[in-house]
């Protein structure tokens, strides 16, 4: 999704503050037990491959509606980042991830739908009345929170990208979520881009402290802090 | 293993960590001795490294050579991983870097376990080389060709290639009369591992008492001649004080194992030390957080234990496979 059209959706959809409504699939504990021993055995299998490590800085896990952004390197960022989290949070955490990489396939609608219960967005055809993030805002709905990649797709050279404004209007729309920085790296090494074979090296998963959107903060320079505050966990 | 030798073994090194442990927890509840409280720590948090060791180490032994032979290759897995991981590496090395970790490395060890010295010896030397190389190339990337084929194999041949030697003494025929997998091959290994970590720690406490001529000090700021001597008479020392546990030795014998241990441990330290600058970490536990750093532990084995092994070669007159 590009950045323009991202805006044009926003400005051309009617509410500006959408009502709470509750979620529109079913609630994670419903899901049956062979989903979730399969999201237990992938998360990690995830671990275990990516060797990943986990940090919380200046900051704590907690059950409470968030929106975590984090840069985007590989494949394996919105699965690691998931994993990462411990299972109770897990159970209310949903990755929103590109519907033209995830919905192909048996195996991985079946891991988007049914293992992740991942809200999958269609890059390609963003609709005027539908913008991606009011979609996302209903499928959280009260108490759900999300993994996104402000980015918008995978980086090619390891750096990260100028965030999309997505992020912000998740922000304005929604003053009420946590927004929490992830820092993820090394995972780009472990399954670049087009690579379809992981190599075990290991990573670092870095959880910051929330921010929110600060009153009257033009959108530029809050997507500018918000990639700031990704940037400032790679140390 | 329920022979003399092995029980005086055993009986020993417990005792000593016992001890150790007793020590430790006295100074620990006593911290008006004047002793420096982070050196006590240090200490117990060493001690509490030994017991894990020892602990994992009488399992496998008890388990036998196969168990072994895995838990050996498992921790190469996890040092070739941190040396990877330190290691920059380009997107080209990506499919060469899969075979290296899923087929060679555990290969290698397939064939260690099967005690196919004759294979086993060139594997990764001679073929895993030829492969890194060629499928690097075929990948189509040549910038720094030569740097990246050459951190693979380095990577290939200390964490994987030379530990490997550490189980493979379970196979040599070190007694005319003994069956491999005798438990003389398994006091043998563990004399080899004593050595080495005895030979850290001397080396350690040589340096902070008596210190004086670092041996590079751009590399290792901490590593002098003095810990060298010091640590390679002490292990000589231990090596001929514990002669009787190594099968195949004679006093003698055993004291120039210790001798050469210690050398080559000591020099295992400053290479990776000298990796480690280049790569400005200090160890590979920091190097993504949380994680232990395997290789600093192992970098002196990965030395010691090729060399220990042709030594015990060379004084049986054994024909290994």
């Amino acid at each position: 999704m590009s950045a323009t059209a991202v805006e044009d959706a926003r400005m051309l959809s009617p509410a500006d503050i959408p009502e709470l409504q509750p979620p529109a699939t079913r609630p994670a504990s419903s899901r049956s037990a062979f989903c979730r021993a399969a999201g237990l055995s992938l998360a990690a299998l995830a671990r275990l491959l990516s060797g990943a490590s986990v940090r919380w800085i200046a900051s704590q896990p907690d059950t409470c509606q968030r929106v975590y952004f984090a840069n985007h390197t590989s494949h394996l960022d919105a699965l690691v980042v998931w994993s990462s989290l411990p299972q109770a949070i897990r159970e209310v955490t949903r990755p929103v991830a590109a519907k033209d990489y995830w919905s192909r396939g048996f195996v991985r609608r079946w891991l988007a739908e049914e293992v992740f219960d991942a809200i999958l967005i269609d890059r390609t055809d963003i609709k005027v009345h539908q913008s991606p993030v009011d979609m996302m805002l209903r499928e959280a709905g009260s108490s759900h929170s999300l993994i996104v990649f402000p980015e918008g797709g995978r980086s090619v050279t390891g750096e990260v990208g100028e965030f999309k404004s997505g992020l912000y209007y998740l922000a304005k729309k929604r003053p009420d979520i946590e927004l929490i920085p992830v820092h993820i790296d090394n995972l780009n090494r472990v399954l670049p881009r087009g690579e379809f074979l992981p190599v075990p090296l290991l990573s670092c998963i870095s959880f910051g402290p929330p921010l929110w959107l600060e009153r009257g903060e033009a959108k530029l320079d809050f997507l500018a802090r918000a990639r700031r505050a990704v940037l400032a966990l790679k140390e | 293993m329920n022979d003399n030798r092995t029980i005086a073994l055993v009986a020993g090194v417990l005792a000593l960590l016992t001890a150790a442990t007793v020590v430790g927890q006295f100074l620990k509840r006593h911290p008006d001795r004047g002793l420096d409280p982070a050196a006590v720590r240090t200490f117990n948090d060493r001690l509490r490294g030994w017991w894990i060791l020892c602990t994992v180490l009488a399992a496998a032994f008890w388990l036998g050579t196969t168990a072994t032979v895995v838990l050996f290759g498992l921790v190469s897995f996890w040092a070739l991983r941190e040396f990877i991981t330190l290691t920059p590496t380009r997107k080209g090395d990506h499919r060469a870097l899969f075979w290296v970790f899923f087929l060679f490395t555990p290969l290698h060890y397939v064939l260690v376990g099967m005690n196919r010295y004759d294979v086993f010896s060139v594997f990764l030397p001679v073929y895993a080389t030829l492969f890194v190389l060629a499928r690097v190339a075929f990948a189509g990337d040549y910038k720094r060709f030569l740097e990246r084929t050459a951190k693979i194999q380095a990577g290939l041949v200390v964490c994987v290639y030379c530990l490997s030697f550490a189980p493979a003494l379970l196979q040599l025929p070190i007694d005319a009369t003994a069956a491999a997998g005798h438990s003389g091959n398994f006091r043998l290994l563990f004399f080899l591992i004593l050595l080495v970590q005895f030979a850290d720690c001397m080396q350690y406490v040589w340096s902070r008492m008596l210190g004086q001529h670092l041996v590079a000090p751009a590399v290792s700021s901490s590593r002098t001649w003095e810990g060298l001597l010091g640590s390679a008479t002490s292990t000589a020392l231990l090596a001929a004080a514990l002669w009787w546990a190594a099968p195949p030795f004679q006093l003698w014998q055993a004291t120039i194992a210790g001798l050469v241990v210690a050398l080559m441990g000591f020099a295992g330290g400053m290479t990776m030390s000298a990796i480690k600058r280049d790569r400005g970490v200090k160890d590979y536990g920091t190097l993504v957080v949380g994680h232990g750093g395997v290789l600093d532990r192992i970098d002196s084995m990965c030395f010691a234990a090729p060399v220990f092994y042709h030594i015990t070669l060379l004084v049986t007159g054994a024909k290994p496979g």
